[in-house]
């Protein structure tokens, strides 16, 4: 890549690909199918392996304009055909466009007698045809195996399975070959993981009664790719591959701050509210308002004109919306104006990699400014821990990434020592953590609020307790009291015993003030009389003064 | 299928090949000595070489070379390989009963 050499520096060339189209495979395998080379499609019955190489097909005819041969081996034309229309493809039109071609070949044992030496040149001269007759760049052999039932002779079909690969690959046709999965090896014969270029395995697997499809790359020659299973989910619009990490921590962020729909916790954020696209994770025990505290957000969003996104796991809509009502949150008229959708499922509807589709689904239908999940800890009822994990990960990389805020609401367990640790492990993925509990004093319960962490801006230590008034939350102000905190009827307490105090000093005060009067009375008599002592005192001397005067005139 | 009503039909054969290759010629090599000896006078052999027509290759499902296709009498009867089995031949065109 370098060009800073003098000399022409060619870089080496890299494995051409065949991009398949297929949501998130082309990410797997960076790029696509090795271009002009077999690749192997392998897994047990009901994987999607037909449906896969029909998209590849499809998707290579309509992204790509490349045709393309589909030989079945166990479906007819017709059946294929019906059977992909539910997901939006229409192979007669393709076929009548001559870009698709459907070949069903049969192969029934019963009809068929061997005396001798033969090949499987009509197949090859059949396929040869067909390639030919539209100038295709992609082939399906779905499933090869069926031969293998069909002709007796396996050291002859071995060896021209493996004439057959190499036919392809000179042929510089991109193929893709579905097989069964054997016991103890990728294929029932052993051969065609031998002879791939590429081997994608494909797994249908039931845990706790849910499907679970994972996705692995077993083999692909002459680059790299993804080794780790990836689920895969085969929806409405064909094939869809989940990498786990396919996110690089690179999104762009926004300096922007959103309010959290309730002024007194904006006032205990350094910046007045959470950053716009951060994810906002808020837990606590059961009833300590979290879904109100979730709903006063959504409700903000919408009355500043931004639109919502509410997926609720618990409630139904019209249930959330009468029970917000008693808290003066009017969900109505968002409803009505299109800013505000509620989803609500069950959690166990689906499988978690269906829910994590819909959710993605919805959201790049909807565009939302803000998502809200009440609660992300239902989840865990579908799926291992680390499995919800997971998926809550994508899920928070692909909310960042399209820079949406997303709150998520999660349930702890009282009893649990660890408060803070919430099951599913996200705390490290969200950017802002919230945490409502309930306050156990003598005798009542109080719901208190703390921010435990908030990435990027100063936010307050303090427990502070809260109140769901009719007229939404309602932070309370700190009270202290002589070991901390104090709330509910403690509060009360306490708050008595303050104004019991302020009075008592209050009286002693103006005792203190009375007494000070009254001695400055009392001085005030004493100088009084002193001075009309003195006056008396001065009388007298002018007096004797006086009659000194007159004695020393008599005297003269 | 009993032999005495597929007597009076013609028996229409149709041998496909690629090219003319060993097992092409030994396979049509073989039919016409078959068929002189159990059914003279009353068979058509027409030879496809799918090099020449690869579309016909769907029309009769064929995959392996060379593939012998007993058209009629019905039912359609395939038979693979360069024919060297005889006693397998009669047995699969129906000549000769299965024992």
């Amino acid at each position: 890549m370098s060009t800073a050499a003098p000399a022409v520096v060619t870089p080496l060339p890299r494995l051409p690909k065949a991009p398949t189209g297929i949501d998130g495979l082309d990410e797997i395998t960076e790029g696509g199918l090795p271009l002009g080379r077999p690749t192997l499609v392998c897994g047990s019955a009901g994987c999607g392996k037909t449906l896969m190489a029909m998209e590849f097909l499809v998707r290579g005819v309509q992204d790509f304009g490349d045709p393309g041969v589909f030989m079945a081996f166990e479906e007819t034309a017709d059946e294929l055909a019906a059977n992909v229309a539910s997901l939006g493809f229409d192979l007669p039109a393709l076929q009548a466009a001559g870009k698709l071609r459907l070949d069903h070949v049969h192969v029934d044992r019963s009809e068929i007698e061997e005396t001798g030496e033969y090949d499987l040149e009509g197949l090859f001269i059949r396929l040869g045809h067909a390639i030919d007759s539209i100038g295709a760049k992609r082939v399906v052999l779905d499933t090869i195996e069926a031969l293998f039932s069909g002709f007796p002779n396996q050291g002859v079909l071995r060896s021209e399975i493996r004439r057959l690969f190499r036919w392809l690959k000179d042929r510089g046709v991109t193929t893709v070959i579905t097989a069964e999965r054997g016991e103890g090896s990728l294929t029932r014969q052993g051969l065609e993981e031998y002879v791939s270029d590429c081997v994608i395995l494909l797994d249908n697997r039931v845990i706790d009664q849910i499907t679970t499809r994972r996705l692995r790359i077993v083999k692909y020659r002459g680059t790299t790719h993804g080794t780790n299973e990836y689920p895969y989910l085969i929806t409405e619009d064909g094939f869809s591959v989940l990498p786990v990490t396919s996110l690089k921590l690179e999104h762009t962020v926004s300096d922007n701050i959103v309010s959290s729909g309730v002024p007194g916790l904006d006032a205990m954020f350094g910046r007045k509210g959470f950053f716009e696209g951060s994810s906002i994770l808020l837990t606590g025990t059961a009833g300590t308002a979290k879904t109100t505290l979730a709903v006063s957000f959504a409700a903000e969003m919408c009355r500043q004109g931004k639109r919502c996104l509410y997926f609720a796991f618990e409630e139904s809509p019209p249930q959330l919306v009468r029970n917000m009502q008693s808290v003066g949150l009017d969900l109505r008229e968002y409803l009505a104006s299109g800013l505000l959708r509620i989803e609500a499922s069950r959690p166990t509807l689906n499988g978690l990699e269906q829910h994590l589709v819909t959710i993605h689904r919805i959201i790049a239908d909807d565009r939302p400014d803000a998502v809200v999940i009440d609660p992300i800890s239902n989840l865990i009822s579908v799926g291992s821990i680390s499995e919800v994990r997971s998926m809550l990960t994508r899920l928070i990389d692909f909310l960042k990434v399209n820079g949406i805020t997303a709150l998520m609401t999660s349930l702890i367990s009282g009893r649990n020592a660890q408060q803070e640790m919430t099951e599913e492990g996200v705390s490290s993925l969200v950017d802002t953590w919230i945490t409502v509990r309930d306050l156990e004093g003598i005798g009542e319960r109080n719901r208190g609020l703390s921010i435990l962490k908030s990435r990027g801006m100063a936010h307050s230590n303090q427990v502070r307790e809260f109140l769901v008034t009719n007229e939404g939350i309602r932070l309370l102000d700190v009270v202290l009291g002589p070991t901390g905190i104090v709330t509910g009827a403690g509060r009360r307490a306490q708050q008595l015993r303050d104004e019991l105090e302020a009075l008592t000093q209050q009286q002693e005060h103006e005792r203190q003030d009375r007494e000070l009067e009254r001695r400055r009375r009392v001085l005030e008599g004493t100088i009084a009389n002193l001075r009309t002592e003195f006056e008396s005192v001065e009388d007298e001397l002018r007096r004797i003064d006086l009659e000194t005067q007159a004695r020393q005139r008599l005297g003269e | 299928m009993s032999i005495t009503t597929t007597e009076e039909e013609t028996w229409e054969l149709r041998l496909y090949v690629a090219g003319q290759t060993t097992k092409s010629i030994t396979a049509l090599a073989n039919l016409k000595k078959y068929c002189e000896e159990h059914l003279k006078g009353r068979y058509q052999i027409e030879v496809i070489d799918l090099l020449k027509h690869p579309q016909l290759a769907e029309g009769d499902q064929i995959l392996a070379i060379p593939t012998l296709v007993r058209k009629v009498p019905e039912p359609i009867r395939k038979i693979i390989g360069d024919l060297s089995n005889e006693e397998r031949v009669l047995v699969g065109l129906d000549i000769r009963p299965r024992s």
